[in-house]
Parts: C-alpha cells; sequence; structure tokens
C-alpha cells in the first residue's frame, strides 16, 4: 500500500463483535492537511473504525497505516503525534481545568503553553474552576484542550459536538478551521450534515460498516450533476413538478405560457440532506 | 523526561485528588483509628503481666490500613476511572503505561505512610503503646511495611480488572477484603482460629503482615505463641515478596485500559 501524502490509509478493514460485523470493509484515506469526515448514522462503524485508526481497537482484518504506522503496534513517539477526542467525555472530578491541561501538557515532548491552549478552546475564564462543575459543553472543550494540547499532526475527533447548542457548535466550528488553517490533519466523525459541510474538504459516507462514497460536500451523491426540480401551481390542473438539467430554460418557458409570473415557482436541487438519506436508505 | 518526574508528576496528580475528595480523606485516615478506638476500648485487659491487647491489635490495625490503602483503595478507584475514561485517555497519550502505576505507588505509599503514623500515635498516646526500644524492630516494621504496601497495591491494581463495573467494584471488594481481616488474626488471637482457617489465610499477604508486625510490637515471648513457635520473618519476606511478583505479573498481563473489546 503507498502511503505517500496520506496521514490515514486503510483498505479491507474489518472487525465483528461476536456475530455483528461493525466494519465491513471499509478503504479511506486521508491526505496530509486535509479535513474529512465521516459521516453516517449510529451504529454505521464509525467510532469503531476511528478507535481502530487511534489503536484502541484491534482489527479482524485489513491494512491500516496511521502516520506511517500501523496503530496496533505503534508506540509512544507514534502517539506523541496524534490528538484524541473521544467520543465520550473524560471526568477529572475536582481536579481545575488548568491543572488537567497541564498535567497533560507534560505528556508530550512538543507541548503548547497550557494557559493558551485553554484560552484557545474559549475556557480562559474557567482555569481555576474544577472539572466536577463545568457544563457538558464546556467538558468537551476540555476535551478538544487536551487533543491539541501536544501539537498533533493528525487529529481525531469523534462525534466532537453532540449535544452542542448552536451557538456553541459555531464557536467549535471555527477552532477546527483555525487548527484546519495552520496544517493540521483532521478525521472527524459526525452525524451532522451541516457539521460535515462545514468543516470537511472531502466526505466519507459510512452506513452499515462500508464506505458509500467518499466526496466533496458539494458532490456528494452526484448532487452536482442532479436534475433540478421544478416545481408551481398550475390554475387548472394544480401542483406541477419536473426535473430537469436546463432550469432556466423550462423557467422561461413557463414564464412566456403564463405570461409573466409563474404561480408557486419554486427550483431545488437535492440538498446534501436528501442524497444522504437516499445513500444511507439504499444500503441500511 | 525522566521517569522519576513522570512518577512524581502522577504522584502529585494522584494526591491532588486524593486530597480533594474530602469523603475518602476521613474515611482512609480515621477507619483505622476508629478501629483502635473500639477494640481497644473493648478489650482493655491484659494479654500476659504488662502486655496489653492493644499491643496485640496495633499490628492488625496497621497491616488492615495498610491493605485498604493499597487494596481494597485501588480496587474500587480504578474501576471507576476506567468506566468514566480516565483510563483510555491517558492511554492516547505518549505517556507509559507503566507510569499510571507509579502514580498510585505514590499516592499509596504517601498515605499509607500517613494513616500508620497517625495510628500509632492515637495508639500511643490513648492506650500506652509501648513502642519498640531495639533498632532491629525499628527496621522489621519498615520491611514488613514496605513489602506488604507493595504486594497489595500491585494486587489491587490486578484485581481492579476482576469487576465488570465501577458500581460493582465495592460489592465485589469489600467482602473479599473483610473475610481475609477475620481470617488472617486480625480482629480475633490468629492462634485460636481452626486450623484450617489458619491454613487458608497463609495463602494470602495479610496473615504474613500480622505477624511481621507482631515481632515488632509483642514482646520476643509471645514468639513461642505463634503457630511455629517463631516469627518466621524469612517466611514473611518471602510470602509478601512472592505476592510482589504474582501481583506484577497479574498487573502486566491481565490490565484493561478500557471496557471496549
Amino acid at each position: 500500500m503507498n502511503t505517500d501524502g496520506l496521514a490515514v490509509a486503510v483498505r479491507g478493514l474489518r472487525r465483528s463483535y461476536g456475530d455483528r460485523v461493525a466494519v465491513d470493509g471499509v478503504d479511506l484515506q486521508v491526505r496530509t492537511g486535509e479535513v474529512v469526515a465521516l459521516l453516517g448514522p449510529n451504529g454505521a462503524g464509525k467510532t469503531t473504525t476511528v478507535e481502530i485508526l487511534e489503536g484502541y481497537r484491534r482489527r479482524d482484518a485489513g491494512q491500516v497505516r496511521v502516520l506511517g504506522a500501523d496503530p496496533a503496534t505503534a508506540g509512544a513517539a507514534w502517539r506523541a503525534r496524534l490528538g484524541i477526542v473521544l467520543q465520550s467525555t473524560g471526568e477529572f472530578d475536582d481536579l481545575t481545568v488548568a491543572e488537567v491541561v497541564g498535567h497533560f501538557a507534560g505528556l508530550y515532548p512538543r507541548a503548547q503553553d497550557p494557559a493558551e491552549v485553554v484560552a484557545r478552546v474559549g475556557l480562559a475564564d474557567s482555569g481555576r474552576r474544577r472539572t466536577r462543575t463545568l457544563s457538558g459543553g464546556q467538558k468537551r472543550r476540555l476535551d478538544v484542550a487536551l487533543g491539541i494540547v501536544g501539537r498533533p499532526e493528525l487529529l481525531f475527533l469523534d462525534e466532537p459536538t453532540t449535544g452542542f447548542d448552536p451557538q456553541a457548535r459555531r464557536e467549535f466550528w471555527e477552532l477546527i478551521r483555525g487548527l484546519a488553517g495552520a496544517g493540521t490533519t483532521i478525521l472527524l466523525t459526525t452525524h451532522y450534515l451541516d457539521e460535515a459541510e462545514a468543516l470537511a474538504d472531502r466526505v466519507a459516507v459510512i452506513a452499515a460498516g462500508r464506505i458509500v462514497e467518499v466526496a466533496a460536500p458539494a458532490d456528494l451523491g452526484g448532487r452536482r450533476d442532479a436534475p433540478a426540480v421544478v416545481a408551481w401551481r398550475d390554475p387548472a390542473e394544480g401542483a406541477r413538478r419536473r426535473e430537469t438539467h436546463t432550469p432556466a430554460a423550462l423557467v422561461a418557458e413557463l414564464a412566456a405560457a403564463y405570461g409573466g409570473e409563474v404561480p408557486g415557482l419554486t427550483v431545488s436541487r437535492p440538498s446534501l440532506e436528501d442524497t444522504y438519506l437516499r445513500m444511507i436508505g439504499a444500503t441500511a | 523526561m525522566n521517569a522519576l518526574d513522570l512518577s512524581w508528576r502522577r504522584g502529585r496528580l494522584e494526591l491532588t485528588q486524593f486530597l480533594r475528595s474530602r469523603e475518602s480523606v476521613v474515611f482512609t485516615m480515621a477507619f483505622p483509628v476508629i478501629m483502635i478506638l473500639i477494640f481497644s476500648s473493648i478489650f482493655d485487659w491484659d494479654l500476659a503481666p504488662g502486655v496489653t491487647f492493644t499491643q496485640y491489635f496495633v499490628s492488625g490495625m496497621i497491616a488492615t490500613g495498610l491493605m485498604t490503602v493499597g487494596f481494597q483503595a485501588l480496587a474500587i478507584q480504578i474501576p471507576i476511572e476506567r468506566e468514566r475514561g480516565v483510563l483510555k485517555r491517558l492511554r492516547g497519550t505518549p505517556m507509559p503505561p507503566w507510569a499510571y502505576f507509579a502514580g498510585k505507588v505514590v499516592l499509596v505509599a504517601v498515605i499509607a505512610a500517613a494513616e500508620t503514623l497517625l495510628l500509632v500515635a492515637v495508639a500511643v498516646l490513648f492506650f500506652g503503646l509501648r513502642l519498640p526500644a531495639a533498632p532491629g524492630h525499628w527496621w522489621t516494621l519498615a520491611w514488613v511495611s514496605v513489602l506488604g504496601v507493595t504486594a497489595c497495591t500491585l494486587c489491587g491494581i490486578a484485581f481492579s480488572s476482576v469487576p465488570r463495573s465501577a458500581r460493582g467494584a465495592t460489592a465485589v471488594v469489600t467482602p473479599v477484603a473483610l473475610v481475609l481481616q477475620f481470617t488472617s488474626g486480625v480482629f480475633v488471637e490468629f492462634t485460636r482460629l481452626p486450623e484450617w482457617m489458619q491454613q487458608v489465610a497463609a495463602v494470602f499477604p495479610l496473615k504474613w503482615m500480622c505477624q511481621g508486625l507482631r515481632a515488632v510490637f509483642l514482646p520476643d515471648s509471645f514468639a513461642a505463641l505463634e503457630p511455629a513457635g517463631s516469627w518466621e520473618l524469612g517466611r514473611v519476606a518471602l510470602v509478601l515478596g512472592a505476592w510482589c511478583v504474582v501481583g506484577l505479573a497479574l498487573c502486566l498481563r491481565t490490565f484493561r485500559w478500557s471496557l471496549d473489546r
């Protein structure tokens, strides 16, 4: 497997838990410096895949290279180049935010200044607070702080914004864009379409343990080339709709036919959500 | 960062966390003291002229205290940390796995020393415990305690992989500790126990810790009352040392960093 320029290279990855096949032949590549979203419904195999890449879980079959190493056997020097934000939030009880981040910084060879990291994730005012007293969103920020304190080349984010309010999600996205802008390679899992669309260079849709498609958000499911739907209301026949690759021509035609405005006119392309639901519906 | 620095960093974090949890501080520190208060008050007669019951119990209480902070506390606390994802998170960093254990060792060592000191001080001040005069006895106290607490700590870490959940941990660990205390002669003079019970207890470290510590606090003439007619200090060292080896091997082979398969 040629892994030049690839932060993550996966081929034929499989993993079962007893009779249940969680990951069923996943192929995936993440180029260095790229942001890739692994998008899929709950139980699609996102976390199993990512945790195999992180070195937490063993695999039944397949080739896996993460930063040039096999996660199943890679050591401390390899882990120093990774940042991991797990799906579940860690709890540190009575320790303060500054203490926890400071401690983790001490575990990495090239760590960032802990106070800077705390400020960067928006917890500057909470540095002295005990982690037990943080809100859900603040705990998640702490998770991210621990994920980035070691200056990772590759950052894994497993459903990072689940449970965030819209405002917090926007702020979080800015943080991720900042990291990506600075050259960090990012692989995130999410079941939010808008998150994948907002952050990812490419989206890998996973359903029932298989990658259904990998594409830029705008190209997903042939969306860019999909026919537009023109809908209007005919005074005599009621609601009408037609799929076409030349919507402008159709609208001009209709405008001529109705002598000006077309009643109830809409022109739409399938949304990412439509495309996504069709894709996971086809295999689920 | 060298190994010593890292161990100390981990240990300091563990201690900070421990000291901020008031319940565990009070329970860990006060439990052996309360036990000696109760037992020395109930059994307020002498074992032999000039030798109080306290002189016997204190060895069992010290041993129990060491087992509580080493074995019981870790076997309950580690499953909680495992369930909360703290272990998994640490495993994702470049930290070598042994550093986690080293932090626990520092934690246990500091608490064990503080708690033993408190226990002995209370026994001396309120129940007339007589401290040994000979330096040899102090040396015995030191090595039995260190070897005993090491064995307990390693077994505690190893045992922490047994409970399936954090909630189950207390239920699994507490009876083990309690049964060992009764069968190892902590509450009752060891030689009064049925012989089969003595033999079962002799497999486990607590019996040998108690016996080693009795050599420190009881007059030498009492050695004749032991099952073997002597303090058997060589065997004490051997059994505790063996448990350290077994515990370490189990730690390395069976320790689980997360609940995932």
